[in-house]
Formats: C-alpha cells, sequence, structure tokens
C-alpha cells in the first residue's frame, strides 16, 4: 500500500472529482489521457506524455470539424479499477471521445473493457502485454507503440543467434512482467535456445540482490530481466555490483531512454534493448526530439513520441471521416496507412496491432557515446510483421 | 553439495547473508522510529520521507558542493537532522498532550509534501550514486560474492544501532532523556531544558533515517519513492519489535531481514508480505510487541 494512495483515495472520497468542465459534446473533441502521473512509471511517458499530446494538439490547430479539442488527464495510480472508472465518468459526463492509455498494462486491460462498453476509440500507448491485442482485444482498441511479442522477437532473437542459449528470467509479478516473460520464453525455444528458470519479483522491491544471486545460481547464460522503469534499473545495477553481469549476459526486455539515462553508460553499456522509436534515427526524429527538448529538457522516450503520434493519428482519422463517430472514425483508421515521425507506413490490424518497424538497439559504450543523450547504435531494423508476429487468432476480431 | 529442503546451503547462506543487509537498513530506521516514539509519543509518518532526503542530500552534496561520500555520511544526517528539529519546533509541538492521531496526520501530510516536491523537481527515474572507490570490490565468501559496500552497510548499521540503543539506556544523557518521557515538568523544574531536548530527540531519530538514506544511495537508484514502501515495512517492524522499544526495533530489523531473505529462497512471491504475516501473528500473540513493556 503507498503513502499517496490512501490521502488520494480519501480526498476522492470526500470531494468527487470536482472542476471539470461540464461537457459541450457539440462544439468539442475530447480527448483523455490515464496514466501513471507519480508513480514509478511516471517518466516514461507520464507529464511529459501530457506535454506531446499537447504539442500534437497545437500542431494540428487546435481544432477538428471546427470543433475546439480538450484534453483530460488523470493518475491511474497503477491501479485498475482508478483507470476503468475515470474512463467511465469520463465518457458518461464529459463526452469523451477518444483515450490515451498510458503505462502498465494491468490498468490497461480494465480500460479496453470500458472502451468496447462505451463504444470510444481508445489506443494504448504505454502497456506491453500482447493480450491487448488477442484475448483482451475490442474492435475500439489500438495497441500503438509497442507489445510484449515484439520486445520479444528483437531482443531475444538477436541473443540467442549471438550465442545466449540458456536463460533465467527475473520477471516483474504482474500481467505485464508474466506475459513478457511467457513471449521471450517462446522466441528463446524457438530459435534452440533453453529456459533454465524465472523467479517472480514484486512490483516495486527495495532490493533484487537475493533474486539475482537465484539466476546466477541457475548457471543460466543470459538473464532475462522481463521488467520495467525503476525496477529494471535497480535490478541491472545490483547485477552490476554483485559481478553477475560478468558471467552472464544481461537482456533488457523492455528499457527506456529515461532508463538508460538515469543508470548511466558506465552501468547499461553493451546491453541489448528493442524499442519502436529513437530520436535520434532520422532527421524528422531529431527534428521532434529537439523540439521535446527544448520545452522538457529530455529527450523524448518511445512512449511521448508515441503519444504525439497517436493523438495526431486520431485527429487526422477524425478529420478524414468528418465525424467522431466511433464506428466510422475506427473503419478510417483501420483504412489508412500512418506516415509521420513515428512510423513509415505503419497501419493497424484488425486485431488493433499497428504493425510498424521495430529497432534492435545496442547501448553505446560511454567512449562511444559522442553528444548527449547519444546512447544507442542500432543492430536491426526489424519489420512491422517480423517484430510483431502474425495474427494469432486469439483475439474473435481477427481470424488467423 | 549438501541440501536442506532441497536448497543447496550455499543457497541459503547467501540469502541470510542478503537477508542481514536488508535488516541493516530495517533496523536503521526502525530505530529512529522507535526513538521517536518511546521518547516522544509520536508516530512519526514522515520517517520515509526523511530517508529519502537524506539520500538526496548525498546525491545533491556529491552533483553540487563536491562532498564525498564519507563526509555526506555526516553531513546528511546532519542536515536533514536540522530540517527535522525545524519540523518539531515549528509543528509538531504544538500537538503535544492531543491524541497521537494528530501527530500521524501532521506527519503523514509532511511525507506527501516532501515525496510530491521531490517527484516534481527531480522526476520518478532516480538517479545514480556512485558506490565510494575504496569500497567498490568484492568479498569472497566462498558460499557467494559478497560486495565489500553491502559488508560495510551491515558494519555501519550494527555499530550506529548499537551506539544509539547504549546511549538511551546506560548514559546520564539517555537517562535524561526519558524522564522528559515520564515526567516532563518535574524535569523542567530541575532546570532542563525540555523543549530544546525533544527538538534534539525528533532531529536524531530523523538523522538516523537521513543515515540510512545516505547509506542506501550507492545500492538503488536515488528517486523520489525510495522511501514510500519502505517506511510501512518498517513500521511493521516496530509494531513487532514492540512500539518504543530500542532494543526490539533493532534486532527484529535484523531479524525480519533474515526471515525476508530466507522467503526469496523459498516462496519468493511472498517475500514482500511475510513481514506483515509476522506482524498479524505477534500481535495476536503480544499484542505490546515481542520486546513490549506492557
Amino acid at each position: 500500500m503507498r503513502l499517496r494512495s490512501l490521502a488520494i483515495g480519501a480526498l476522492a472520497a470526500m470531494g468527487g472529482a470536482a472542476g471539470i468542465a461540464p461537457a459541450h459534446a457539440a462544439d468539442q473533441v475530447v480527448i483523455g489521457v490515464i496514466d501513471d502521473m507519480s508513480g514509478v512509471y511516471a517518466d516514461v511517458m507520464g507529464a511529459a506524455g501530457v506535454d506531446a499530446i499537447n504539442m500534437a494538439i497545437a500542431d494540428f490547430g487546435g481544432t477538428v470539424l471546427g470543433r475546439k479539442i480538450v484534453l483530460l488527464t488523470a493518475d491511474h495510480q497503477n491501479k485498475p479499477d482508478i483507470g476503468a472508472s475515470k474512463f467511465r465518468e469520463w465518457s458518461d459526463q464529459n463526452g469523451l471521445n477518444f483515450l490515451l492509455g498510458g503505462s502498465n498494462t494491468g490498468v490497461n486491460i480494465a480500460m479496453s473493457k470500458v472502451a468496447a462498453a462505451k463504444k470510444v476509440p481508445y489506443f494504448a500507448i504505454g502497456p506491453g502485454g500482447a493480450s491487448l491485442t488477442n484475448e483482451d482485444c475490442t474492435a475500439y482498441s489500438v495497441h500503438y507503440v509497442y507489445d510484449t511479442v515484439a520486445l520479444a522477437n528483437g531482443t531475444a532473437t538477436a541473443i540467442v543467434n549471438g550465442g545466449g542459449k540458456t536463460w533465467f528470467y527475473l520477471t516483474a509479478d504482474y500481467a505485464f512482467g508474466t506475459q513478457l516473460q511467457a513471449a521471450a520464453s517462446k522466441v528463446v525455444e524457438t530459435h534452440g535456445g533453453k529456459n533454465v528458470g524465472a523467479v517472480r519479483v514484486p512490483l516495486g522491491a527495495a532490493d533484487f540482490s537475493s533474486f539475482l544471486l537465484q539466476a546466477q545460481s541457475s548457471g543460466a547464460q543470459v538473464l532475462g530481466l522481463a521488467n520495467a522503469g525503476t525496477d529494471f534499473s535497480n535490478s541491472l545495477k545490483a547485477a552490476n555490483e554483485f559481478g553477475i553481469t560478468k558471467t552472464m549476459k544481461p537482456a533488457a526486455l523492455l528499457a527506456f531512454l529515461t532508463d538508460i539515462h538515469s543508470l548511466g553508460l558506465k552501468t547499461a553499456q553493451g546491453l541489448y534493448l528493442t524499442t519502436a522509436w529513437y530520436w535520434d534515427l532520422n532527421p524528422e526524429t531529431r527534428a521532434f526530439g529537439k523540439r521535446f527538448f527544448a520545452k522538457i529538457n529530455r529527450m523524448p522516450t518511445m512512449d511521448q513520441a508515441g503519444a504525439y503520434s497517436a493523438t495526431l493519428t486520431y485527429l487526422k482519422a477524425v478529420k478524414a471521416a468528418g465525424t467522431t463517430d466511433a464506428d466510422k472514425v475506427m473503419a478510417e483508421l483501420k483504412r489508412t496507412k500512418i506516415n509521420d515521425m513515428f512510423t513509415q507506413n505503419g497501419y493497424i490490424r484488425a486485431d488493433g496491432a499497428m504493425i510498424h518497424d521495430m529497432y534492435v538497439m545496442q547501448v553505446k559504450s560511454p567512449q562511444e557515446s559522442k553528444y548527449p543523450w547519444d546512447y544507442y547504435k542500432v543492430v536491426k531494423k526489424m519489420s512491422g510483421e517480423e517484430a510483431f508476429g502474425p495474427i494469432t487468432g486469439l483475439c474473435p476480431l481477427a481470424k488467423k | 553439495m549438501t541440501q536442506i529442503f532441497g536448497i543447496p546451503v550455499a543457497v541459503i547462506l547467501g540469502q541470510l547473508m542478503l537477508g542481514l543487509v536488508n535488516g541493516s537498513f530495517y533496523a536503521l530506521l526502525s530505530l529512529g522510529l522507535a526513538v521517536i516514539f518511546g521518547l516522544m509519543g509520536v508516530v512519526n509518518f514522515a520517517h520515509g520521507a526523511f530517508y529519502t532526503l537524506g539520500a538526496f542530500a548525498a546525491l545533491l552534496g556529491l552533483q553540487y558542493l563536491g562532498i564525498n561520500y564519507w563526509a555526506s555520511l555526516v553531513l546528511a544526517p546532519l542536515a536533514v537532522g536540522l530540517i527535522g528539529m525545524v519540523v518539531e519546533r515549528l509543528l509538531l509541538r504544538r500537538l503535544y498532550g492531543l491524541d497521537p492521531l494528530y501527530g500521524l496526520l501532521l506527519t503523514f501530510g509532511l511525507a506527501l509534501i516532501v515525496q510530491g516536491s521531490l517527484h516534481q523537481v527531480f522526476g520518478a527515474t532516480g538517479q545514480s550514486y556512485p558506490v565510494p572507490e575504496s569500497l567498490s570490490g568484492a568479498l569472497n565468501l566462498h558460499f557467494m560474492f559478497l560486495p565489500l559496500y553491502r559488508a560495510w552497510v551491515i558494519l555501519a548499521s550494527v555499530v550506529v544501532c548499537f551506539g544509539t540503543w547504549f546511549v538511551i539506556e546506560r548514559t546520564r544523557l539517555g537517562a535524561t532523556l526519558r524522564a522528559a518521557t515520564e515526567n516532563a515538568p518535574l524535569l523542567q523544574a530541575l532546570g532542563v531544558n525540555v523543549p530544546l531536548l525533544k527538538a534534539a530527540t525528533y532531529g536524531g531519530g530523523v538523522a538516523l533515517a537521513a543515515l540510512a538514506g545516505a547509506l542506501a544511495s550507492p545500492v538503488v537508484l536515488v528517486n523520489s519513492h525510495m522511501g514510500e514502501s519502505l517506511v510501512i515495512v518498517v513500521f511493521a517492524v516496530v509494531v513487532i519489535g514492540g512500539m518504543g522499544s530500542i532494543l526490539g526495533a533493532i534486532v527484529s530489523g535484523l531479524v525480519l531481514g533474515l526471515v525476508e531473505g530466507f522467503t526469496k529462497v523459498i516462496y519468493p512471491e511472498a517475500s514482500n508480505i511475510v513481514v506483515f504475516v509476522i506482524m498479524a501473528l505477534v500481535l495476536i500473540a503480544r499484542p505490546a510487541g515481542l520486546f513490549g513493556r506492557r
């Protein structure tokens, strides 16, 4: 139990959600973002993600179909019930037209149910869990930036093919971690590797050394880190300290630019990871990176860039469809290719997965890094089909 | 290899060693809480926030003033202890004589303000504090590879904990401090500056939290949330040891670290609740805690 949540819960119980202007659905287009704004994932998208969405709204001109674009934001505190009830409230009371979901797979699964019930187009930006386009898919969900399958196909394939055949996983003990471990295990086996074992670690553990020691005694060659954010950074830091990285090769199954920045290149160098976007890929990404940096004083993560792109993609679809009607906008979205600073020729598949190129990266050594935020070198560019894999048939909307 | 319950002894020993490291942090933190509760009757919910502040003091001291690790182990607790004294003078002392619940609410509010402010300024991802050069090696204990820094944490914590226990339970200063809880007016009549004594006690307890924070800064990423979940565990430790019992806080801190370490071997998923399960059992069997006097 977190201290903050106690207090916020108490305040919410007393005051309810005061302060949100009543809806004028007719003259506004209402966009919402529900994300971890104050917890362990707050830097992955968070407040800076809201800034990115505002940049997209401003770049689009602030209006669509002659209606003013309004942005609502909320903190889900990594609690599925808070995320889902906020979504429902906005949909019922504020005329919500479109929702962007931030970090945390568990919360996003809960919100996707609301999207289906309320018929509101919903783009999952931050979560990893591929179940969002499989057993948890809905006609209104789009999984926009990355998923556990793409991460595993990138990082795990690169490492197994590079000789790292036996794997032990350090897994965050919730939906995201277990899905990521499952996806990686499958890739490892497909490529002739072997999964030796795993340890499930409670989210936000204070100390990782015990779990790392178990990983080490397994004798595996690769330490698969199926966790994210502060958990990822703290576990890699401890692995270095205990000399485990000397005998095991760490594999970051999900790492964000902010994580590498806070760990420093000395600790993170040589690490393989998979990302949907990096600021230093081409002139367009660099231009967006520099604009974002001028505002936030940090380079954007793939989620923040994705939030910007997703907002534009939705607004373009509304403009093209000439309506905010959910079904018509979804049809338009699934018909149109996405071309912007985030992706070239990206498209939304029937199961809701946005199929786009992914990049396997290796973290540079301090010597290789020539300027601030120069952290990654591209190991491999994967096509969207290669990264996200074929349609599984688990989503009733998309036949195999 | 010798095994117990199918687990190699070397693995168990390694985990117990790490449990002892974590127990050292628990002991330092719960000691500060016990001092503040035992001598002042204040349930200090801001303890985790002061722990975080200690780590930030060390980090910022290094980044902006070039203060090295060893100096920061002294300066960070000192600076945070002073903040604690100011808090006691300006806010806490107004609540003496009221129900302890008010102190709890005040310190809880303070904790939220400190965490929120740090989050606002420094973000959620945190920053690395380098392990000092002289402690960057490792000890080969044959059953495991113990980083020198972790060994130092155990040593420092045990010395500070028992030093504090000695001062409070065995010296004249400690006797005066305890007298202030028992009968403050009488002590005041004897010419002792009781208000200053109380401010110093709170400052001292808080400084222990800051010391734990500074000690932890090379081990974990320094971030605004580092004290958040820890403080709840530490409260459970204090309740198990017996609210206000100095020795109880130290011993149960170390022992629960060991128990937690052992849980991580046999059933890792339960490792973050085992302390609370023990707390519930202790409260049923001995409501005053294992070392409680009542």
